[in-house]
């Protein structure tokens, strides 16, 4: 791994971002707009429930703790749909660069923009709602970094998705987070869903962070267990996840996908 | 030229075969420190797969590529760093500025002082008055120095070119064909070019390869192997060979369609 072409992949979105608000307005626009209106939702449920539960923590935090994960996974496959519509992947490929540091190189990326989405999001949630992370005691480091690693995960594996498919794949990634959501329980536990939907939830990392959020806002401990079998999961598909991205590469040098990418298909 | 070093380029065997398809097929060459080697032939002859396997993007079926004595498919990173290219098809990233573009390539290549050695490519190029221009609004033919600057960042030992001078006009061509014939020149690193441009060709290159379905057909000195098979120029040249490989090809297959 060679530090240095792993920054000049997180240097050409950092070029990209600098000169340009149009791609730097949506690390906070849209999840601003999501706390604002969560926010106001927590409020209004909060007025007329009069059961003493407070919604904050439990929906305007999940609402956070979401918007973290979209934004982690938007962070590597933007930077990688960068290369793809300016067709730089044989520039990239003919180089000494690898595939590790190339996609190093993305979550580098993806690590940044999704920082600052997130310290946006806090100072909303805290300064206009109330939302206190201390709420979540110690768990909240751990709740941040499961949901970081599947947020890579989700997009080192989307990468790949339109690598093998070709451009017009992306439209196929953007959903991937509104599918994943019903499983994982973001605002309600596992325990509404039927049988076969709780099966599927117990293999989604980000099901074990908001089971185990909802368990601390209702006064109960931290459920370590939980946190570390999240944690072993989300690791596991990361793994798994980059082994996919590196054997379409590979498909993509034996068949010359990669000379010829903007045709899409090499049949 | 200097024919008693190691080769920077040894390819040996090379096919590359798209199900019964044979787009290159059994060929073999090598480029020597101080030589610019031309690949030549008609469209879909191989010049270009040639070109992306030995860039690491196209995995051959058979053969192996040894790039300053570095095997491409074992030590894919070293052997790359030893190279780069140009070609008409692989523009830089248009929404980077030329100075941007040149840094990335720089980092990903580790070019030691990079900051000096970007100055002083943008001064041989005549590129200093765009250095903060985004590459996508110049000419094409500012375009193609871009790309030259880049393919020059760290001093390659192999350096290939595919048609770096399509479509700029002949002064500039004059002019990039003069900086390449230089670079040759030190002694140190090799050229591999493809062209459609038999005038280039010749006045370019020390040795060609005629590539034609896949295979080399003919190999030498492209200011005498004209003479040496009976043909005025190595236009004519082209066009016979050309024409007699598809002649042959189609009494073994039937007409193309």
């Amino acid at each position: 791994m060679n530090p240095s072409r792993v920054a000049a992949v997180a240097l050409r979105q950092v070029y990209l971002l600098r000169g340009s608000p149009q791609r730097v307005l949506p690390m906070f626009a849209w999840v601003a707009i999501d706390i604002v209106l969560w926010g106001f939702i927590t409020r209004y449920l909060n007025s007329v429930s009069g059961a003493g539960f407070d919604f904050v923590p439990a929906l305007l935090g999940a609402v956070l703790l979401w918007d973290f994960l979209t934004r982690v996974m938007q962070g590597v496959t933007m930077a990688f749909f960068e290369d793809v519509w300016s067709r730089n992947f044989l520039n990239f490929f003919a180089t000494p660069l690898t595939t590790g540091e190339y996609l190093c190189g993305l979550v580098a990326t993806a690590a940044t923009t999704s920082l600052l989405g997130l310290i946006a999001m806090l100072v909303l949630a805290t300064g206009v709602f109330g939302l206190s992370f201390a709420a979540y005691g110690a768990a909240l480091l751990p709740f941040l970094l499961v949901l970081f690693v599947s947020g890579i995960a989700l997009g080192v594996f989307a990468a790949g998705v339109v690598l093998r498919l070709g451009p017009a794949s992306e439209w196929l990634i953007w959903p991937i987070p509104t599918l994943v959501s019903p499983f994982v329980g973001v605002f309600y536990p596992l325990s509404v869903l039927p049988g076969w939907m709780q099966a599927i939830a117990h293999l989604l990392p980000p099901a074990y962070v908001f089971e185990g959020m909802r368990a601390i806002v209702a006064g109960g401990p931290a459920p370590w267990g939980q946190l570390a079998a999240g944690g072993a999961l989300s690791i596991l598909y990361l793994g798994l996840a980059c082994l996919y991205f590196a054997g379409v590469y590979r498909f993509a040098i034996r068949t010359g996908l990669i000379a010829r990418y903007s045709a899409e298909t090499v049949s | 030229m200097a024919p008693t070093e190691p080769p920077v380029l040894s390819a040996e065997g090379l096919c590359k075969a798209y199900g019964g398809l044979k787009a290159v097929d059994a060929v073999s060459f090598q480029v020597a420190p101080g030589e610019i080697v031309g690949l030549v032939g008609p469209n879909g002859a191989g010049k270009t797969t040639t070109i992306n396997m030995v860039l690491g993007v196209l995995e051959p079926t058979a053969g192996r590529i040894l790039i300053h004595g570095e095997d491409l498919k074992a030590k894919r990173s070293r052997a790359l760093a030893h190279t780069n290219f140009a070609a008409v098809y692989a523009p830089l990233p248009g929404n980077l500025t030329v100075e941007q573009n040149l840094r990335i390539f720089g980092l990903i290549y580790g070019v030691p002082r990079l900051s000096e050695r970007i100055e002083a490519l943008l001064e041989e190029y005549d590129l200093v008055r765009f250095r903060r221009t985004k590459a996508g609004l110049l000419s094409s033919g500012e375009q193609t120095r871009v790309t030259l600057a880049k393919a020059m960042l760290n001093s390659p030992r192999l350096l290939m070119l595919d048609e770096p001078t399509a479509s700029i006009d002949p002064s500039t061509a004059r002019d990039i064909r003069t900086r390449i014939a230089a670079f040759a020149e030190r002694g140190d690193a090799g050229v591999l070019w493809t062209s459609h441009n038999m005038y280039e060709v010749e006045a370019v290159c020390h040795r060609i390869l005629f590539l034609s379905r896949g295979r080399i057909l003919l190999e030498g000195d492209p200011k005498t192997l004209p003479r040496e098979h009976g043909a005025e120029t190595l236009e004519d040249l082209f066009v016979q060979v050309a024409h007699e490989a598809l002649h042959e090809a189609e009494s073994r297959t039937g007409p193309a369609r």
